[in-house]
Parts: structure tokens; C-alpha cells; sequence
């Protein structure tokens, strides 16, 4: 009884020292990757700080961070954040529903699907920058032109991929559908649509990020707000503190966006 | 004399690509009477699966016809369930709610068969198991799940395409035991393809042997056992196992030459 007490107690600090090791090593990889970032900002402000870069081309930490404050009180940077933010979201959330319409559509007929491959290949190889002339005249400049130019960088991909995905699940599983009595449409509810959850999200991550650079080009192009609209108007006026900040705010962006997918992701595989 | 369930008329089907028609199935006749266990064995790629697939209206037929009598003695279709050589559970569904997809398909989720479902899960233990993923599950159990989710919808006939073939020898042999077992105390009528005479023999009240493709009926062979006792293995150790087995044997392999 003892002697199995005490084994219990060596195996439970075995596993313990495994909890330890494994927390150490995921520490030491977030310390790492916060001292690269240090490293850079400090190697970034002393060369700028030296003269060993220009600062009016290149800038420097500390003026970006002035050049924050700055747009943040005097230039109305929360509404130009807000405005490339809801762009983003809106057209992220269109790509997806028209996505997932379209993927559902193919999937239940297959001539439909044979028919819009050649289109839809075409479509997503063209680089949809070239498109955002067009948008401007039939739409004018504005969100709406933004919104569009976003859901066309990421759409077609979107379609493709979770077609691919509806269509990689087990025909069995299918026919297990079949043999219960039911129809196509259980066939897509009960299996394809819950067996496709992770190419889904997987595509969602992808999406979010194609959104953005959809939204940031047509900002370029065509709008008087958002951060891909300051990054123009800074080069324009050669005030390079201003671009970088706006690229620093759309790395943040970036990430956010990627954090509440990562979440949503943790979340269906809870509950899926 | 008991009426048969389903009977089947010259049915021939053949696979069409471009290049190629490959007949599977030619002229096959034969009748399945209510209760029993009927069970086809033949060469692989015979076109047995093919045969089931026609049985269980999956595929329909280019010849031939299909007559069922519905022991109820009304007109309409018998219910068929069908299990397929995997057990295909859901991983993003517990085992109860595996076993409940075919009532929620047909949307027959009501009180009466889901306590029959319940009873058919505390049977076969596997009711504490309920809220289990399937990846949890044993080999067999997984297959004893899969069982429960076909009868959940009180089949008439019962179609089993090898439905052991997934398992180890060992599990193999307590399963196939176990389900016979299930399928025979609930009185229903079943048809089961395989590849294992012994399985055949042992599991099946006739077995019918088919010819290689495209196949036809060849022989179909009646199987009385003495039993010696009660076990899972006891149909195995009857007296006349060996001659069925040799009878099976030679009829198979006359149809390789």
C-alpha cells in the first residue's frame, strides 16, 4: 500500500516535471520572440538615432510613436482605424456567406459545378487590383467600392476551397446517409456541413486576411478615409512617420483579426 | 410455410464507362422467407456488394425484378436497414447521437423510439458509454453502435456488407457471435455478404454461393448445426462444420478454375 503510495507520488511528479518541461520550453519561445521584437526596435532607434539611417526616410520608434499621438489627436485616427476595421469585417462576412452559397450550390449539382470551374479559375488567377478601376466608375469612390474590392480578392478562393472541402468527404459516409432513408439535403446537413468544419475555419483564417488586403487596396485607390487611404496620403506628402505608423496599426490589425478566428476556432472545437 | 420477404427475379446490372461495359450481376434469382438469416458468399469482386446495393434500392436494377412481401401484409416497401463494412460513426457526434441519426433523418424522434434506442444501448453496454465520442469506443463497440443506429429504425430486413471485416480476428469472432445474436433474439430477417465461409456457416440458417463475375447464383446451400453448447463458438464446434466448410470450399473454388 506504502510502496504504491509512493510510486503514485514518483509518477505524479514525473508528469509534473513533463507539465514543467513543457511550459518551460513554451516560455522561453514567447521570451524569444519578444526579444527579437526588442532587439529590432532598439537596433531601429539607434541607427536612426546615429545617423546611420535617415529617420525623414526610414523614421524610428520614437517618432512613430510621436507621429501616433499626433494622428490619434489632431487627425481623427480612430475613425480612419474604424472605417478600414468595419470594411474589413463587412467584407470578410459577404465573402463568407456568398462562399459558403456558392460552395453549396455546387455541391448539389454536380453540372453546375462542371460548368462554373473554367469561370472560376479564371477568376481567381486574375489579380484583382486590376479590377478596381472598374469599381470605381460603376460605384464611385466610397466604402461600397472598398467593401467590393475586398469581397473580390478573397471570393473566388473561398468558393474553391470549400467546394474542394464539400467534396473530399467520405462518399460512404453519404451513402451511410442513404441507406437511413435520407435524402441529399441530409446528406449535406448531417455530414458534409459537420464533416467540413475545419476546412471551413481554415478558410475563414484565409479569408480575413485576403479581406483586408482587398480592403487596403481599394483604400488606395479610391477613399478619403482608413489606414490604406493615410498610407497614400503620407507618401504623397513625404511624411513617412505617418505610412509606417498606418503599416504598424495594419500589422496589429492583422493579428487581432487572426486572434478572434483562433478563438472561434477553440470554440467549435468545444463544441463540434 | 413461412412467406418470403423479398424475392428477386433475373436481376443483371452492369457498370458502364466509356471505354467499357463490366457486367457485375447476371440473371441472380433468389428468396429471403421472414425470420431468416441468409448469407452470399463468393469470389472477391463478384459484384456482391453491387447485390446489396440493388436490395436496399440504392441502385436500381437493368434487368430483372424485386418483389417484397411485407409480412404486415400491407403493400408498401418493407423498411431496410442497411450496415455498411465500416461503422462510419460521426466523430463530431456522441454515441447516443450516432445511434439516433437515422430517427432524426426521418424525423421520427419520438419518446417510444428513443427509449427503444436507450433499451438497445443498455442491452449491448454500451449505455454508459453514451456521451462518448466514438474514437473512445472499442472496435467492437464501435460496430455494436453502429447496429443500434441501424435497428433504431425497427428494419424488417436487415442488409450486412461484411460488417466484421474492419475487426481483428479475435473481436471479429465475439462480434459476429454477438450481433447474430442481437439480430436473432429480435426476430429479424437478415441477409449478409462476406468473404469468411466459416463466418458464413456458422452465422446463416442458408448460404448461397455466387459465381464469379458476372456473378449468378451457384448453389445455395441450407446449414443445419447440432450445437454441443451455448458459447459464442459453439456453432464453430458443431459436428457438421467441417463438411459445410469443405462443401463451401469446393464450390468456390470449382468457380476459381
Amino acid at each position: 500500500m506504502k510502496k504504491n503510495k509512493t510510486q503514485a507520488a514518483a509518477e505524479l511528479s514525473r508528469q509534473e516535471a513533463y507539465v514543467k518541461s513543457h511550459r518551460q520550453y513554451k516560455r522561453r519561445i514567447s521570451s524569444v520572440r519578444v526579444i527579437i521584437f526588442i532587439l529590432f526596435l532598439m537596433l531601429w532607434q539607434f541607427s536612426s538615432s546615429a545617423k546611420l539611417i535617415d529617420s525623414f526616410f526610414f523614421s524610428s520608434p520614437l517618432k512613430v510613436v510621436l507621429c501616433f499621438w499626433e494622428l490619434l489627436t489632431e487627425k481623427a485616427l480612430l475613425q480612419h482605424i474604424g472605417i478600414t476595421l468595419f470594411e474589413t469585417l463587412t467584407s470578410f462576412l459577404l465573402v463568407f456567406l456568398v462562399g459558403m452559397a456558392a460552395a453549396t450550390l455546387l455541391w448539389y449539382s454536380s453540372g453546375f459545378s462542371e460548368i462554373a470551374e473554367p469561370y472560376l479559375v479564371v477568376l481567381n488567377s486574375l489579380p484583382k487590383s486590376a479590377l478596381a478601376p472598374l469599381f470605381i466608375v460603376w460605384l464611385g469612390t466610397g466604402a461600397k467600392t472598398i467593401i467590393v474590392a475586398g469581397i473580390s480578392v478573397a471570393v473566388f478562393g473561398s468558393i474553391i476551397s470549400l467546394y474542394t472541402g464539400f467534396m473530399q468527404v467520405d462518399p460512404e459516409k453519404i451513402t451511410l446517409i442513404y441507406t437511413l432513408g435520407g435524402k441529399k439535403r441530409d446528406a449535406f446537413r448531417k455530414v458534409v456541413l459537420p464533416g467540413s468544419v475545419p476546412i471551413i475555419l481554415s478558410t475563414m483564417k484565409v479569408n480575413i486576411g485576403l479581406a483586408l488586403v482587398g480592403v487596403v487596396i481599394g483604400e488606395f485607390l479610391a477613399a478619403r478615409r482608413g489606414l490604406g487611404y493615410l498610407i497614400i496620403y503620407g507618401s504623397q506628402v513625404f511624411q513617412m512617420h505617418m505610412v509606417i505608423t498606418s503599416i504598424i496599426l495594419l500589422c496589429i490589425i492583422a493579428m487581432g483579426l487572426y486572434l478572434l478566428l483562433q478563438q472561434i476556432e477553440h470554440y467549435c472545437a468545444k463544441h463540434f | 410455410m413461412p412467406e418470403s420477404l423479398l424475392q428477386l427475379k433475373n436481376i443483371s446490372y452492369s457498370y458502364h464507362s466509356l471505354q467499357v461495359e463490366t457486367p457485375a450481376l447476371y440473371q441472380v434469382s433468389f428468396h429471403i422467407d421472414v425470420g431468416e438469416f441468409v448469407a452470399i458468399v463468393g469470389p472477391s469482386g463478384c459484384g456482391k456488394s453491387t447485390l446489396l446495393s440493388i436490395v436496399a434500392g440504392l441502385l436500381s436494377p437493368e434487368e430483372g425484378t424485386i418483389v417484397f412481401h411485407n409480412p404486415d401484409g400491407s403493400l408498401t416497401y418493407p423498411k431496410i436497414g442497411y450496415m455498411l463494412q465500416k461503422d462510419h460513426l460521426f466523430e463530431w457526434r456522441s454515441v447516443y447521437q450516432n445511434a439516433i441519426l437515422g430517427l432524426e433523418i426521418n424525423k421520427k424522434l419520438t419518446q417510444e423510439n428513443i427509449d427503444r434506442v436507450l433499451t438497445l444501448m443498455k442491452d449491448y453496454d454500451l449505455y454508459k458509454f453514451k456521451d462518448k465520442k466514438p474514437s473512445e469506443l472499442s472496435g467492437g463497440m464501435k460496430q455494436r453502435a453502429a447496429l443500434i443506429r441501424t435497428l433504431a429504425l425497427n428494419p424488417q430486413l436487415l442488409l450486412l456488407d461484411e460488417p466484421f471485416s474492419a475487426l481483428d480476428y479475435q473481436t471479429r469472432l465475439m462480434v459476429s457471435a454477438d450481433i447474430c445474436n442481437i439480430i436473432r433474439k429480435s426476430g429479424k430477417t437478415a441477409l449478409l455478404i462476406t468473404h469468411d465461409l466459416s463466418e458464413a456457416i456458422s452465422l446463416a440458417d442458408r448460404v448461397i454461393i455466387l459465381s464469379q463475375r458476372p456473378a449468378t447464383v451457384k448453389c445455395e446451400v441450407p446449414i443445419r448445426l447440432t450445437l454441443p453448447d451455448d458459447s459464442p463458438l459453439a456453432t464453430r464446434n458443431a459436428p457438421e462444420f467441417q463438411y459445410y466448410f469443405n462443401l463451401l470450399w469446393e464450390a468456390l473454388s470449382d468457380e476459381k478454375k
